[in-house]
């Protein structure tokens, strides 16, 4: 008898907990939180957006009362938790940082909000002086923008101009990838462990595919043909991916199967490298003021092959999630955040290597930046403008993109076969194996786009 | 993350002293004793390794190989606490601490009472009820992570801390019940019999006889809960925003693909898990008698 009184007991005293929890399920915000002033914004962890938390309170709530709440969070991490809020529409974030990989994606989803109207309203945006080849890969297919950029990059050669020089070895304007080869093999070992050239090797689409699809491009590769076919395991793809392995094997950093961009970075700026292939953002931070390698630095085109251009095109930009309910006050923000008045405040406050450059022409013809950047600023500018989505190889392509293709497939796809390029950089498996391998992944995707068309 | 580094010291290292049974010669229990501090070093040489890299600038934390004498600095400190950069730390470290606090004492409520139930006077087909309680952790929570965002849109709870109170104690009540449950099991009957002779009700009894037994074993289990709620990332991570955002992923924001960030996230890292270790030491007693020895000898 005794034994039913109990759970009687622990029931009663189960339901007035859940009672009194969930009656007290007033605190914290729900979706749209905070005070009608208030914007939430999602963003990555990158020293741009970390420079702009720490201005936004003194400079742009000051000025517009909009108080601004920034949830900060690694890449990874921030992907999917945009991809997750903005499938559901959840409505907690009104704006978050995109990239121009996924903008075109999202629009297509209506799951961000087109900006033409706000941007023609806006006087002093000014959105002419934004680079045209951003605009562009910010724009959706229905030809509305999408996204403001924060920062754009493209990709460039950096190499040691002292080594080179002490080397005897002379670096063209716009260098072959043999070319390249070529040097490398010559300031291999220049100084006690330094390698002729620093190439990503880490597994990841936006690792060591982002170089790598570039260079597939100039050898006339590419992932998929117009009619959706995969191209992985074809001669030219195969022979970029060869070429991009040996380099790395025979005169890369040591420990390349895990190197991303900071190990690059790091190896650049503790002598370990002579080159590197990599984003004209990383010139910023080869160039600060305590940057060891400052000065000694020279910048030119990405490598070629058979294109006349070969670097990519990424930008971080900013889009309004579709149900948001403070789209003006979101707009605002975007307004100031991607502004010329930001660069200027920042180039002031800061100091102007750490202005989020490479969007704005203007940007390029300020005497303050260029007195900062002057080493970099030409060829970040001609590698910006030279970067063309929609055409950035030697045949037509599906989907535009240069380092990416822009289908929601591409990342799952193109971190599996990394994954395998990691291990032929490392010397377990062959660059055959490893294509082949990709083909099948490629194919399954292709597939289903081939399907998509004809039905 | 520091759930493993926290506890096992502590109990590695008190071991030799836990098992007074068998005499043995001096020489073999001082290897003993040098064996489990080896051990007990070797599970806090990460933590001590990031304490230390906590206190270097991210240029000396990246190189490699590592630099021991690298000058040292508040640097990490300093961008974790925000000064200049705007970020501020305590509203997360604060919706940790309410997430954590509240549920362990939810869970408790809750779990004493059913383990009492399980045990000392146990319902019919207990057994039964326990695997019951066990088989609630078996689905990975992943598995039922996107039923409950969108249950969690659906009811508006989307960035409420009151939401991961409430999953954190499911989470952690089939742990406590089958703690307490072994707890409680070790009372002898006796002393519950004797306390019924003297005319003790049941809350008497509960209140003077069992809570004085039981005491290390509620210790361990709110530490053990508490531990388990303060680190629990994917949750947080998934259903809170601005406004209810606890300690760990705030602390994940350290991290950058691009620069350095070592420094920071072990400072931050640190700074994180020092309530779990303020606690520990304080329930250091209490813990190891409960994690060590059971409710009486």
């Amino acid at each position: 008898m005794h034994t039913h009184v109990r759970p009687a007991l622990a029931v009663a005293m189960t339901t007035g907990l859940v009672v009194g929890v969930s009656g007290c399920a007033g605190w914290g915000g729900g979706p749209a939180g905070g005070g009608a002033d208030t914007i939430n914004v999602l963003m990555v962890n990158n020293p741009q957006m970390v420079d702009l938390q720490q201005l936004t309170a003194e400079h742009f709530t000051a000025e517009t009362g909009i108080s601004v709440n920034f949830t900060v969070l690694p890449e990874n991490d921030v992907r999917d938790k945009i991809s997750q809020e903005f499938s559901s529409q959840a409505g907690q974030y009104d704006v978050a940082t995109l990239s121009n990989f996924e903008i075109p994606i999202y629009a297509r989803s209506e799951w961000i909000a087109p900006l033409d109207d706000y941007v023609e309203a806006d006087t002093e945006f000014d959105q002419d002086d934004v680079l045209g080849p951003l605009t562009a890969s910010l724009s959706g297919d229905d030809g509305k923008l999408y996204g403001e950029p924060f920062y754009g990059e493209s990709s460039f050669l950096m190499y040691r101009k002292d080594v080179l020089d002490a080397a005897g070895v002379e670096m063209p304007a716009n260098p072959t990838w043999d070319e390249v080869a070529g040097i490398a093999a010559e300031v291999d070992g220049a100084e006690p462990g330094m390698a002729g050239i620093c190439l990503r090797g880490q597994p990841g689409w936006g690792q060591v595919f982002a170089p790598l699809t570039t260079v597939v491009n100039t050898f006339g590769g590419t992932w998929f043909t117009e009619d959706w076919e995969a191209q992985v395991d074809s001669d030219r793809f195969r022979e970029a991916v060869r070429f991009y392995v040996d380099l790395v094997r025979e005169h890369g950093e040591t420990g390349a199967p895990q190197a991303g961009f900071t190990e690059c970075l790091n190896n650049m700026i503790q002598g370990n490298a002579a080159m590197w292939y990599d984003a004209t953002s990383a010139a910023g931070s080869l160039e600060s003021a305590d940057s060891p390698v400052r000065g000694k630095m020279g910048y030119v085109a990405a490598p070629v092959v058979e294109t006349d251009s070969s670097g990519w095109l990424y930008a971080w930009s900013w889009s309004i999630q579709q149900a948001s309910q403070k789209k003006d006050a979101a707009w605002e923000f975007i307004s100031w955040a991607s502004g010329r008045d930001y660069e200027e405040l920042v180039g002031e406050e800061l100091g102007w290597s750490r202005v989020p450059a490479g969007k704005r022409a203007s940007t390029y013809s300020n005497p303050d930046y260029l007195e900062e950047a002057g080493a970099f600023a030409q060829p970040t500018l001609e590698a910006i403008q030279a970067a063309d989505p929609n055409d950035p190889g030697v045949q037509p392509r599906p989907a535009p993109g240069i380092q990416f293709i822009g289908i929601p497939e591409f990342p799952d796809l193109a971190t599996q076969v990394s994954q395998d390029v990691s291990s032929a950089i490392a010397g377990r498996m062959t660059v055959e194996e490893v294509l082949d391998r990709g083909q099948q992944l490629a194919e399954d995707v292709a597939e289903r786009y081939r399907e998509r068309d004809s039905g | 993350m520091s759930s493993v580094t926290d506890v096992a010291p502590i109990a590695a290292t008190r071991t030799p002293e836990g098992e007074p049974r068998k005499p043995r010669k001096p020489r073999s229990g001082a290897l003993l004793g040098l064996a489990a501090w080896l051990i007990g070093f070797l599970f806090v040489v990460p933590v001590l390794w990031m304490v230390l890299t906590s206190f270097h600038s991210e240029e000396a934390a990246a190189t490699n190989p590592p630099s021991l004498l690298a000058p040292l600095t508040l640097e990490g400190y300093r961008e974790f606490f925000g000064v200049g950069t705007g970020a501020n730390p305590w509203p997360s470290l604060l919706n940790s601490l309410t997430a954590s606090v509240v549920s362990t004492i939810i869970v408790l409520l809750l779990a004493i009472p059913a383990a009492y139930a399980l045990s000392i006077k146990p319902v019919r087909k207990w057994t039964d009820v326990m695997f019951f309680f066990l088989s609630t952790r078996m689905l990975p929570i992943v598995a039922g992570l996107l039923p409950i965002y969108l249950f969690a849109q659906w009811s508006g709870l989307l960035d409420n801390i009151w939401l991961l109170i409430v999953l954190y104690t499911a989470m952690n009540l089939p742990i406590a019940v089958w703690m307490m449950r072994s707890f409680l099991a070790e009372v002898p009957v006796e002393i519950l019999e004797a306390a019924a002779m003297d005319g003790a009700g049941l809350l008497l009894t509960l209140r003077q006889v069992v809570a004085p037994i039981i005491l290390p074993g509620i210790a361990a289990t709110s530490l053990i809960c508490f531990i388990f709620s303060w680190n629990e990332l994917l949750l947080a991570r998934t259903l809170t925003g601005t406004v209810a955002g606890t300690a760990p992923v705030y602390l994940t924001g350290f991290v950058t693909s691009q620069g350095l960030f070592l420094a920071q996230v072990c400072a931050a890292a640190f700074v994180v898990s020092l309530p779990v270790l303020i606690a520990g030491f304080a329930a250091q007693d209490k813990l190891v008698q409960g994690l060590s020895l059971g409710a009486v000898k």
